[in-house]
């Protein structure tokens, strides 16, 4: 039996008077991918979002029901929970590779430095480290002080995978990372992803169904932001129990 | 046919126009060099106070004065600017009152010189009782460069990519964080651009600094600072502008060439700030790109 690490609670999210996400109750296990799939709109991004709480950066947004992150189980949407907090634990990968416009080395760094950490020897391995675990190491090694815009797409998004992952979060967030790649990048991303899952829960939202049979544990599908169907991947693709995620697997519309 | 005719009478309207504009200029710098040709190389020019004898008249204290005065104007434009276009742009919210406010700004960067003047005037001189001193002359520059300031800053804060803020926020940086590590940095080229490109419309002002009282015969030299602050700030100021306009103003021809040279050495002045900024803009671009 998989241990939960998030579980989503009759959350209900709205962008001023618009209702984006509509009674989504879903768990999210401890060490394993969970993909998100569905339409453009369905709200995929928007509950991704709802995570690390990304919404409260923009006016007129606003949480009902619960996030609970375990294992304490507090609340992420809760009214006393500190944003700031969650996002220390929580960390997330964007669509677009969004690196600082400073060196790779500080790139990496730049997380550590916030949470406090000064003392230069500690920063250098775990930079070290985090490369090595983004699979970027052996491709930077020798140019840590250059800029990270002197590197390709793919590197970028490689790079903030290891910004994101030297903070060590518990769950890390995708939000389509491979969707502004080309196919060699995104299979490395991709391999990246299974080999962070023996460290980190991840959840992913991806537009690419096949993206999401080939690397996720778990998928669930969303439309007109609802939660249609939860459940092992292998399941969803093969056996769905509703019509409208069987259309849509296959291709019927989306 | 008939497009490519009006496409080159287009072109031929656009080059005249910035061929007139061109040679305008070029034509009142060369008129300012020749008239001022043997005051602008004359050395003593440079240090002696103003006098009735105008080969012995000189700029000393009106380029003393006006560095001083710049100097405090930029300290109060910077200072009070750009923390408000800071604000303004990522903080202050999007809702009417922000709109009325960024509507406002922008409009004060038009108001006449000469209001500042009489504002400087009420506020700094009679109502604060600064006198008609150097503080108030760079409190009164400083209130006209502050809204370009404020309008620059915001304008290179838009420039940056909202991911930016995002990857920030995401690994859990406060607003604070964010400000100091990446807004402030990335957006410093362009807030420099801003504040010199309003020093250089700044230190030609006349309008307002003779409203709050600038003298225009002054043979001393404010104590310097690092001697008494508070007195450099309290003396009575002159300005490069004012000394020339009072030159201007002489009957004797050749006090004009005096003039002259201080118009010379003005223009140089703000053309020279000018390519700073143009370069400081070009090195930043450069730099961060998106």
């Amino acid at each position: 039996m998989e241990n939960l690490k998030l579980k989503v609670e009759k959350l209900n999210f709205y962008y001023g008077a618009f209702h984006a996400l509509k009674d989504i109750t879903m768990p999210i296990y401890e060490r394993k991918v969970t993909a998100i799939i569905g339409p453009s709109g369905c709200g995929k991004s928007t509950l991704l979002r709802c995570f690390n709480r990304m919404h409260d950066l923009y006016p007129g947004t606003r949480y009902e029901g619960a996030i609970l992150l375990y294992p304490e189980g507090i609340n992420i949407v809760g009214q006393g929970v500190e944003p700031l907090y969650i996002r220390l634990r929580i960390g997330m990968v964007f669509q677009k590779p969004n690196p600082f416009p400073k060196s790779i080395f500080e790139n990496v760094a730049y997380g550590l430095r916030i949470k406090g950490i000064t003392n230069s020897t500690e920063l250098k391995d775990r930079v070290e480290k985090a490369l090595k675990d983004a699979a970027l190491w052996e491709e930077v090694k020798d140019r840590l002080k250059e800029n990270a815009y002197s590197l390709s797409g793919g590197q970028q998004q490689r790079l903030c995978i290891a910004r994101a992952i030297a903070v060590e979060p518990e769950v890390l967030l995708f939000d389509e990372p491979t969707s502004a790649l080309d196919p060699i990048s995104t299979a490395r991303i991709e391999d990246l992803i299974v080999e962070l899952k023996s460290k980190i829960t991840i959840v992913i939202v991806t537009h690419n169904m096949q993206q999401a049979a080939r690397i996720s544990d778990f998928t669930a599908f969303m439309y007109l932001g609802e939660l249609i169907e939860f459940g092992p991947t292998e399941k969803i693709f093969t056996n769905p129990e509703k019509k409208l995620t069987e259309d849509y697997i296959s291709g019927r519309f989306g | 046919m008939d497009y490519k005719k009006a496409e080159r009478v287009f072109s031929a309207i656009g080059i005249f126009c910035v061929w007139f504009v061109l040679i305008f200029l070029f034509s009142i710098a060369v008129k300012l060099f020749i008239d001022g040709f043997h005051r602008i190389f004359d050395p003593k020019f440079y240090i002696s106070y103003p006098s009735r004898f105008p080969e012995e008249a000189g700029i000393l204290s009106a380029w003393v004065d006006t560095i001083y005065i710049m100097l405090g104007a930029i300290f109060w434009s910077v200072v009070l600017g750009i923390p408000a276009g800071i604000y303004l742009e990522e903080f202050g919210g999007k809702g009417k009152i922000a709109r009325l406010i960024e509507a406002n700004i922008t409009n004060l960067s038009a108001v006449p010189s000469i209001v500042y003047g009489l504002l400087a005037l009420g506020i700094f001189v009679y109502r604060f009782k600064f006198g008609e001193s150097i503080l108030t002359a760079g409190l009164t520059l400083g209130l006209l460069m502050l809204p370009v300031i404020v309008v620059t800053t915001r304008e290179s804060l838009r420039r940056i990519p909202r991911a930016i803020r995002e990857g920030a926020y995401a690994l859990g940086a406060t607003n604070y964080e964010l400000v100091f590590h990446h807004l402030l940095p990335y957006s410093l080229g362009g807030i420099l651009t801003g504040v010199i490109i309003a020093t250089s419309r700044a230190i030609g002002e006349t309008a307002p600094l003779l409203t709050i009282g600038a003298l225009t015969f002054i043979a001393f030299l404010p104590p310097p600072p690092w001697e008494s602050f508070i007195e450099m700030l309290k003396s009575p100021f002159t300005m490069l502008a004012i000394q020339m306009f009072n030159w201007v103003s002489r009957p004797q021809e050749a006090f004009h060439k005096n003039a002259a040279a201080a118009g010379f050495i003005l223009l140089v002045l703000c053309l020279l700030l000018n390519s700073i900024s143009y370069y400081l803009r070009y090195k930043m671009r450069k730099k961060y790109q998106w």
